[in-house]
This record gives structure tokens, sequence and C-alpha cells, in this order.
């Protein structure tokens, strides 16, 4: 019996957050907040869900991009669009399991059709898809797709140099 | 000069031919959408000219394995079941490629209409051709459209409400709102909406 508690014990502290980036529940008043602000200069928003399989797949360049550029100028915005129910039981999870270290949002929004139109006039709300603002140049660029291995680095690199 | 020429005249060919507008980012309100034939979940072959009777049908791009298509599986079940008999079918279209997303199999496609009783045809669309034609971007993609004799005008394009998570919170019922606006003869108001969905699994060329 001890064992099994201690197991369980073991299990649960596992699986304790504090191992891994937390996940805020934002709004998107906040999120708009976040597309305009001045710093970093140059931002990667990317909108995932653990449900979206091509999501999942670009996740590790968005984590490379953060490693390596991450700083006061940049910076990797995870927004997920997952349902708000289901924050314990499969986002968090999943941030620990990957070990995501990117800034992670939920987005916990209901009627899409206005918030899409202001996050890109050409974003028609599939996913996976990513905003990427350079402040610098006032310049934003919006991607409705998966990004392949290497591209989003590329991308990431011309902007910076 | 002369091959845009050439394109134009092609262009117009094809829209004699078929009686329906080619873009190259599919349809937007007010363009004709083409006629198909595709196969539904029963083994038999589908098309929009089958419904003699319709006064419009209601197109939309679903499947299998996204979330926000699961969501609505009951909101289009019900759609049908109301409308259908007004003149307004729903046909539904599985655009995903079943290499990239093998959930979105045919047996798997048979085993989810058995499973939730959908009372409307679930087809294949084998070649993409026909998600590509109407521009279909995500997972549910409605298009509504308005019959005038034997062509089918594009009326309203978007999302099914304005509530993925309760159909009893939707503020707006974009394609029940359209579809009375049609019955109705009036303009649609909303025709054009946009929410979060799946992307549509296109073959890797």
């Amino acid at each position: 019996m001890k064992i099994v508690c201690a197991l369980m014990l073991f299990i649960v502290f596992s699986f304790d957050p504090v191992f891994g980036q937390k996940v805020e529940v934002i709004k998107f008043p906040q999120l708009q907040e976040m597309i305009s602000a001045g710093k970093p200069s140059i931002k990667v928003i990317n909108f995932w869900a653990t449900w979206c399989k091509p999501c999942i797949e670009e996740l590790p360049y968005f984590e490379e991009v953060n490693r390596t550029y991450g700083g006061d100028d940049f910076e990797v915005v995870l927004v997920s669009l997952d349902f708000v129910e289901d924050l314990d039981t499969k986002v968090r999870l999943f941030v620990e399991k990957k070990g995501l270290q990117s800034k992670l949002y939920l987005l916990d929004e209901t009627d899409f059709n206005e918030i899409i139109n202001k996050i890109d006039t050409s974003w028609s709300g599939a996913i996976p898809a990513t905003l990427i603002v350079d402040q610098r140049n006032k310049k934003k660029d919006f991607y409705e797709r998966q990004f392949k291995e290497g591209e989003l680095s590329q991308i990431i690199k011309t902007l910076i140099n | 000069m002369k091959t845009t020429y050439l394109f134009l005249v092609a262009r117009l060919l094809v829209a004699l031919f078929t009686g329906a507008t080619y873009e190259d980012k599919g349809y937007s309100v007010g363009d004709y959408a083409t006629d198909f034939k595709l196969k539904n979940v029963d083994g038999k072959m589908v098309s929009m000219s089958d419904y003699k009777s319709a006064k419009g049908i209601i197109v939309i791009f679903t499947c299998n394995t996204c979330p926000y298509s699961k969501i609505y599986e009951d909101r289009i079940i019900a759609i049908n079941d109301k409308y259908s008999a007004q003149g307004f079918p729903v046909i539904a279209i599985n655009p995903n490629d079943p290499e990239r997303q093998p959930g979105d199999l045919y047996e798997l496609m048979q085993e989810r209409a058995k499973q939730k009783g959908f009372t409307f045809p679930y087809l294949v669309d084998e070649t993409q051709e026909i998600t590509r034609a109407y521009g279909a971007t995500r997972t549910p993609h409605v298009f509504l459209l308005k019959k005038e004799q034997s062509k089918y005008k594009v009326a309203y394009i978007g999302a099914v409400d304005n509530n993925h998570k309760s159909a009893s919170k939707a503020t707006q019922k974009y394609v029940e709102n359209a579809i009375e606006a049609l019955k109705a003869g009036k303009e649609v108001s909303t025709d054009f909406t946009k929410a979060i969905g799946c992307t549509i699994k296109w073959r890797e060329t």
C-alpha cells in the first residue's frame, strides 16, 4: 500500500507544472496589446492547438528560433486555441511532456469572426497560422500554413540581419 | 500579353461550358459554383443536379478528424433535418487526403456517418478538385448555394454560427439566417464569415 502511495505521489509530482512554462489564459484585447507593443521589436506569434497535427509537427521550429534568438528584442509566443476546459487535462500536460520553453497563452474566445480579421485580414481561420511582427520596420507578415524544416529560422535570420 | 489573352479566353470557355466561375482563390459570394459527382459513404455517386426540386444546397466541407468539425456535427444534422424538407439539403464533402490524415479514410467516414446517423450524403473529394475550385480552406467550411435554374449561385461562405462551443449560446446563426433570407427573397445580410478550423490536408505533390 505504502509503495502504491509513494508511486502515486511520484506520478503527481512529476506532472507538477513547476517544470514547464505556465500557460496563461487570455482574452483577445490582451493578445491585441501584445501584438501592438513596441517591445520586443520582433515577435513571432503562432496559433496552434493540441488537436492540430500539423501545428504539433512545426512546434520544434518555433522552440528552436526561441532558443537561438529569444531575448529583449525577439520573442516567440505560442497561442493555443484549445478550449479552456481542456487547459489542465490536455494543454498543460502537453506542454509538460514536450517541455515547451516559449511563452504560452490560451486564447479563450468563442466568436472568432471579428477577431480573425483583426489579427490579419488574409487569415481564413485555419491553423497552423503564424503572425510575425517587426516593429522596427512597422511590418507584419502572416502565414496561414505549416512551416517546413529550416523555413522559419531562415525567415527570422533574414529579419534580424 | 498574349498569354493573358489566351488565359482569359480559356476561362471564358470554361465558364460558358460549366456555368461556373473559376478563381485561383476559389469562390466569392455571387460566383456560380460548379456541380460535382462524388462518391458517397453508401458507394453511390452524388451530384447537386440529383436534387431536382431543391431551391438551394448547403455544401459543407467537413471531416472525421477535426474537433471543430466534430463539435458541429449535431448542428449540421439539425440544419439538414430542418431545411432539407424546405428545399435546402446539406451535402457534406470530406476534402482531406487520407494519406496525410488516416482518420479520414473512406471506411472510417462510413463508420462515422453511421455512428452519428448522418441524414445527408458524406462525399469523398478524392482528387481535391472540388475543394480547390470552391476555395475551401478549413473544416468545417460552409458554402450556401442558391439554385438558379440549373446553376448554383454562392449566397454565403463561412461558419455555421458564431459560437463553436454551444449552439444555444450562438447569437448569430449565420447559415440559418442566410437560408431564411433566401427563402424570403431577401439579400443575405451577413454573407461571409470566418472561424477557427483545421487546415485542409492537401495531397503532397
